[in-house]
């Protein structure tokens, strides 16, 4: 996230601003990308910000429609730029990245070398989504655990689906309650501190159903604020056929499974002078050209050739095969009070845990951006002299997905510097219970148009930085 | 499972799973899912190994195995780059996507599965015989009518719809086979040292700066 995506209130009034800038964040995210290997550019763009010399590994080379796009793009002003993806381009320095990250602990900079070095750099092929057998793509089980193991201080628990939090009379947090989902036995772990991880969501539910005596509302829930404020992203996607990309020779176009290029939001100063009706941006995801093929495809064929099959068929994929590209727009959505998530009463999961229930809607704000970007997607798809394949949605509430299928929720357990307006205090800590914390995407208030796990991993070390100083300081 | 035609169980759902690698990788069922159990709480047991048949029963009997295989060989008939659907067993990958427990398939099958019953139906009445004993001829006439969703004429709208979907599936299927992807000349999944984008004929072609 950029400055703006801080504090969006104090900039044009609307949302909610984060208890911190993004100064405070900002050496975290530094962190979290040395550790984690982000391949990508500084281009010093407005709200979009550098990473410092040496961080930041060589992007791929671009593919042939990344470049036609992007050639497109430049006639209408639109920007497009190597992409900040998590998947190691070239090795990483594995002995100069834990001396940074560990200056004053040796042990730690040696485990974590170690690790490092188990991580090999991409070899152009494979979908990253499955998970990545040569860990050069970044997953907590390849990164973060195994040095973790390694240090000697973690235990991991699987099949445990935890309940509750327990509570003392003296209204601090003593452990989990959680059901093991191989035996359905009960279970209690203890901890001096619990820290919550669960997903934005989820981390509410545990907080809400966690009811007693002492808080009859749910858990850390005295402002009311659980489960509010949850916010997914504004997504909206528009294909098109690229003639240009017909008969093109052949080649493995792979490279890594995501785009190579993206579009970040563009128009903060035409939004500023109120040139445009929506107030936040979008980023522009692409895709397209010589994927590997599957079901889908083809799907547009209809749409282009007016169907056939047989012998025509097989030469119309041959001719049609690679010539596809893909545009996704991701964009803010502001947090409103229409969209939350509170425990069901009636049903419950397998294991007897009452499920959320949940409440959503967008406002104009959101509808209208998703209008602007099937605009923008057919203006660049019609700059590369191609065709939308079907039509481009211009009314808004038509155009956008439906809330949570972008599946970037955000929000419900709301930090804040006010205790009766937030959960959570600006290091992730419960107002109500001093030894409780929540690191997932819960505490986030607003949702920028940029995808959000750098955010939720570089406001998670900041939070354990805080909860280590005070258990040295024997706060908690 | 005894029909020796008939592809490796195991085998078709990988393939399934490969084809349906592109659309998202979120809504992907979890190999060796297992059984889906009813509710909430779904998650597959990820250690056990599943025997062919383990993961949900097929669909097709054998008079609707006839049906697909003769439609999807007029689909994607033999020619001199590539094999035909069915010599490429794409009617065992149509079975295993509409047989799978997962939204997208189910609702898959719900548009494949009546859609071949009016096939067959439409080539009694029209040819007197099930769909698989119509003539070349016969056949292109019936796929003539419902090849085009846009062009379908009245009373053929559902089953354009139905042969639009169906051709996506076995398009899917053919295309993701080794012998499917060398036709479009799909080059990727290999490893490769490094990446080099665009080489200088397509750079060429495409003017590319
Ligand atoms: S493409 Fe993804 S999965 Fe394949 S090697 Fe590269 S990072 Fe790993």
């Amino acid at each position: 996230m950029g400055p703006y995506d801080f504090k969006p209130r104090s900039r044009d009034g609307l949302g909610i601003d984060w208890p911190y800038t993004y100064d405070d964040l900002a050496p975290y995210y530094d962190k979290v990308e040395a550790l984690i290997g982000v391949f990508g550019s500084n281009e010093g763009l407005e709200n979009t910000p550098n990473s410092p010399p040496g961080i930041l590994l060589s992007p791929p080379r671009p593919r042939a429609y990344e470049l036609l796009i992007k050639n497109a793009s430049a006639k209408l002003q639109v920007p497009v730029i190597p992409s900040h993806l998590a998947i190691l381009t070239q090795a990483l320095d594995a002995k100069k990245v834990s001396a940074l990250l560990h200056p004053n602990d040796p042990r730690a900079a040696g485990t974590l070398t170690d690790a490092m070095r188990n991580r090999l750099p991409c070899i152009w092929a494979t979908p990253c989504g499955r998970g990545c057998a040569i860990r050069a793509n970044y997953q907590s089980t390849t990164v973060h655990l195994p040095p973790a193991l390694a240090s000697g201080n973690l235990d991991i628990v699987t099949d445990a689906m935890v309940r509750e939090v327990i509570v003392a009379p003296n209204g601090k947090a003593t452990g989990v309650h959680y059901i093991d989902k191989k035996t359905g036995q009960e279970v209690q772990a203890r901890a001096r501190v619990v820290v919550l991880a669960a997903s934005g969501c989820e981390s509410a539910r545990i907080l809400l159903n966690s009811k007693s005596g002492l808080f009859p509302d749910g858990l850390a829930n005295s402002s009311g604020k659980v489960g509010r404020y949850l916010m997914d992203t504004v997504g909206s996607d528009l294909s098109g056929q690229i003639p240009a990309l017909e008969g093109c020779p052949a080649y493995n176009e792979d490279g890594v499974s995501g785009m190579h290029l993206y579009t970040p939001w563009w128009l903060y100063q035409q939004q500023l002078s109120g040139k445009l009706d929506f107030p936040r941006g979008y980023h522009i995801e692409i895709g397209g050209g010589r994927e590997m093929p599957g079901v889908g495809t083809f799907e547009d064929l209809d749409d282009l050739t007016g169907g056939g099959y047989g012998k025509k068929l097989k030469e119309d994929a041959r001719r049609y095969y690679g010539s596809f590209v893909g545009f996704s727009g991701r964009g803010e959505m502001i947090p409103n009070e229409d969209s939350y998530c509170e425990v069901d009463p009636d049903k419950k999961d397998a294991w007897g845990i009452p499920v959320l229930r949940f409440h959503f809607k967008w406002s104009r704000h959101e509808e209208k951006q998703a209008a602007h970007m099937q605009k923008t997607f057919a203006e660049i798809i019609d700059a590369m002299g191609g065709k939308v394949l079907g039509k481009p949605q211009l009314d808004g509430k038509k155009a956008i997905a439906p809330g949570g299928s972008i599946i970037h929720e955000v929000g419900t357990t709301s930090m804040g510097a006010d205790p009766k307006q937030s959960v959570l205090n600006q290091y992730c800590q419960a107002w109500d219970v001093k030894n409780l914390f929540v690191t997932d995407g819960g505490p986030f208030v607003s949702n920028a148009d940029k995808n959000p796990t750098l955010t939720i991993m570089a406001n998670a070390w900041r939070s354990c930085e805080y909860l280590l100083g005070a258990m040295k300081k024997g706060e908690l | 499972m005894d029909d020796p035609q008939r592809m490796d169980r195991r085998q078709a759902v990988k393939w399934m799973l490969a084809a349906s690698a592109t659309v998202s990788i979120l809504q992907l069922p979890t190999l060796g899912g297992g059984p889906a159990r009813s509710g909430y709480g779904t998650d597959p047991n990820l250690l056990e190994v599943y025997k062919p048949g383990d993961f949900w029963p097929l669909t097709f009997s054998k008079e609707q195995r006839r049906s697909v295989a003769a439609l999807c060989d007029v689909i994607l008939p033999a020619d001199e780059r590539s094999p035909s659907a069915t010599g490429l067993k794409v009617p065992d990958f149509i079975d295993e996507w509409i047989s799978a427990p997962y939204p997208r398939q189910q609702a898959d099958a719900k548009v494949v599965l009546p859609g071949l019953e009016w096939l067959d139906a439409e080539a009694a009445r029209r040819f007197h015989a099930p769909f698989a004993d119509l003539s070349e001829a016969q056949k292109n006439k019936i796929c003539d009518d419902l090849c085009s969703v846009q062009k379908a004429g009245r009373g053929f709208e559902r089953a354009a719809q139905f042969f639009a979907k169906f051709r996506e599936l076995a398009m899917g299927g053919f295309y993701s086979t080794p012998e499917g992807m060398k036709d479009i000349q799909y080059l990727g999944n290999v490893p490769l040292a490094k990446f080099d984008g665009p080489p200088p004929e397509v750079v060429a072609y495409l003017k590319l700066p």
